[in-house]
């Protein structure tokens, strides 16, 4: 009996304890998401009335009332498209060189530690890095949204090396020796085995990377730091503008009114990122439910 | 496997297809913007005039590409803010055609323009009122000297409360706010007030964005800072303007006093740099003229202050007689 009452003690203690902590987990998520709604609600009820059409198709002015941004949309594709068309190649070339060929020696090590470090690395510095690299050396001082993308696109590779990797780690050993075992090439694995099981998480870590570009502003201040622009973009060398710059400008002008279509242009910036989160989404179900069978 | 390989590469392929059309379709829209209306328009300016420098200048120099703009569709005027330091770089090294700037040039930044083969022009185009601000609620700091502004700013200085500042003031605490040291601003409060360029206390609200500054001061009564008269002129409502006693009575800066100079020292003069050998460009002369005499007009509407009539025109005078030479004018 008096055992009995002790384990049920116990039991009441340890329910007790098991409430607590599911209390200390739910209010931390309810925290976290209040804040957010706060911004987002904030931000929505300040765009009212100043996002239209007009809006979307008009270039920046000293009047509030007939800003728009054009150019840094069009600005924000152009680097988007390029950074992705730069840097998904390279970076799951590498993921896949990285774990699927190269020797493990201290080589390998040393650069797979550089590709880890390089992803913490602050977006400000790779901005100095792409000003004096791209722009001063390679295009002679031309501040080109071809300079911009690739600034970006060293900015965001680590992340997709990493990603990449992980996901061609996931796929079972198992697969490969299979593959192995019935005489194909290492090529031949990657190709027909590893890829295509590993394409879908792939694809996730590289929208996420893409997601990461489109809302940095530090570096492409340093790259090209223009924010009155009234052409849209013709060629990968022509001046640019993205929408987070414009976006930093506005806040910080002396009328009010700027700060009404800074919340606009922070809704379009929103509604890209989560159709580009949403892409992700729906190509890792669409890849996942025919590589299962 | 195989087959399934092929299809994953067919979707793929599908991607790749759509990206290529939404760079396709970005292109052909783009190319529609071009103005097609050159038969109409064929006696006019075209060409590109680049402008980096100064985000206090930034707003008039808009105001200007602007209203520009409207008479030259085709002139493309794409105006950054690397600050005026920032836009000094790029224009001694001859990359921007003009560079706003809300101090002078530096000597150093002279030689770099030498040593690169920049020769330019200094134009002065308005006047900002650098303005001290206090809470609505302080009803007893209405007038400082700047003996007592630098008192309180000074590098080492030992004020923490009000009633430091001048005795009949209360006791309350003294919390500061200014822009940072990135700012043309700062370097020009720190010169006037503190008698050297970035020479100032370190326990005070540094903020990159005025508006953060107007915030501040808004919500403390204690606060006490400073910053570009436009930045008043938008808050009039959530602050105190201070007059400056700079040893000719108490002055607070308006549109008149800033004008006729006697909001001394605090008044200080917004300029555009403009590389010489450029002003050759038709589109480039067409612009500085358009810039300096419309300046009054494009002043009021983004909260500076024209300067008197005269100054523009010896500048328009200058302007033309460099651009007949091609070489800079030493005023």
């Amino acid at each position: 009996m008096a055992f009995q009452s002790q384990s049920s003690a116990r039991k009441t203690y340890r329910l007790a304890r098991d409430n607590v902590f599911a209390a200390l987990f739910t209010s931390s998520v309810i925290i976290g998401v209040l804040v957010l709604a706060w911004l987002l609600i904030e931000v929505f009820m300040d765009s009212i009335g100043w996002l239209d059409w007009q809006f979307l198709s008009s270039y920046s002015s000293r009047h509030p009332d007939q800003a728009g941004i054009l150019a840094p949309i069009a600005g924000t594709f152009w680097v988007i498209i390029l950074t992705a068309v730069m840097t998904v190649p390279v970076g799951i070339a590498t993921a896949v060189y990285l774990e699927e060929f190269a020797p493990n020696n201290r080589i390998t090590r040393l650069i797979q530690l550089n590709i880890s470090n390089l992803a913490g690395v602050p977006s400000v510095v790779y901005g100095l890095l792409g000003l004096a690299i791209f722009v001063q050396y390679l295009f002679d001082g031309q501040r080109s949204l071809l300079a911009g993308a690739l600034t970006l696109s060293l900015l965001v590779m680590p992340i997709v090396i990493i990603a990449s990797q992980e996901a061609i780690r996931a796929v079972p050993p198992s697969y490969r020796d299979a593959a192995y075992a019935m005489g194909a090439t290492r090529w031949q694995v990657v190709k027909m085995v590893v890829l295509p099981q590993a394409i879908p998480s792939i694809m996730s870590g590289i929208i996420l990377a893409m997601s990461r570009a489109i809302g940095e502003t530090a570096p492409i201040l340093v790259v090209s730091s223009l924010v009155f622009i009234t052409y849209v973009p013709t060629s990968p060398f022509d001046r640019f503008t993205v929408l987070p710059l414009q976006i930093v400008t506005w806040v910080s002008q002396p009328q009010d009114d700027f700060r009404h279509i800074a919340a606009a242009a922070i809704v379009i910036l929103l509604v890209m990122l989560l159709t580009m989160n949403a892409a992700a989404i729906y190509i890792r179900a669409k890849f996942q439910r025919r590589a299962e069978y | 496997m195989q087959y399934q390989f092929t299809r994953h590469l067919a979707s793929l392929r599908g991607l790749l297809i759509i990206g290529m059309l939404v760079a396709v379709v970005m292109v052909a829209c783009s190319s529609d913007e071009e103005p097609q209306e050159p038969a109409a328009q064929a006696g006019l300016l075209s060409g590109e005039i680049v402008i980096d420098g100064s985000s206090t200048v930034y707003p008039l120099t808009v105001a200007a590409a602007e209203d520009f703009r409207k008479e030259n569709p085709r002139v493309q005027i794409p105006v950054g803010v690397s600050g005026t330091g920032g836009g000094f770089k790029k224009f001694t090294a001859g990359e921007t055609v003009i560079s706003d700037a809300s101090r002078p040039i530096k000597d150093s930044e002279r030689e770099l323009a030498d040593r690169n083969g920049v020769d330019f022009m200094e134009l002065t185009v308005a006047y900002d009122g650098l303005s001290v601000l206090i809470n609505p609620d302080n009803d007893w700091a209405s007038c400082l000297t700047t003996d007592q502004l630098n008192e309180v700013w000074k590098p080492d200085s030992e004020v923490s409360n009000w009633n430091q500042i001048d005795p009949s003031f209360p006791d309350r605490e003294i919390v500061l706010y200014g822009p940072d040291s990135d700012s043309g601003t700062f370097d020009y409060f720190t010169e006037e007030i503190n008698g050297d360029t970035g020479v100032i206390r370190h326990d005070f609200f540094p903020a990159v964005d005025d508006n953060v500054l107007v915030q501040g001061i808004a919500g403390d009564r204690g606060a006490l800072g400073y910053f570009g008269y436009a930045y008043y002129v938008a808050n009039a409502d959530k602050l105190k303007l201070v007059a400056v006693d700079g040893g000719d009575g108490c002055i607070e800066p308006n549109e008149e006093t800033i004008n006729n100079g006697s909001y001394s020292p605090l008044g200080r003069p917004l300029y555009v740099y403009v590389n010489t050998a450029s002003l050759q460009r038709e589109e480039v002369k067409a612009f500085v003229d358009f810039y300096l005499e419309n300046a009054v007009d494009l002043a009021a509407s983004v909260g500076y202050v024209g300067l008197p009539q005269q100054m523009y025109d010896d500048a328009l005078a200058l302007v033309a007689k460099s651009a007949n030479t091609g070489s800079e004018v030493k005023r």
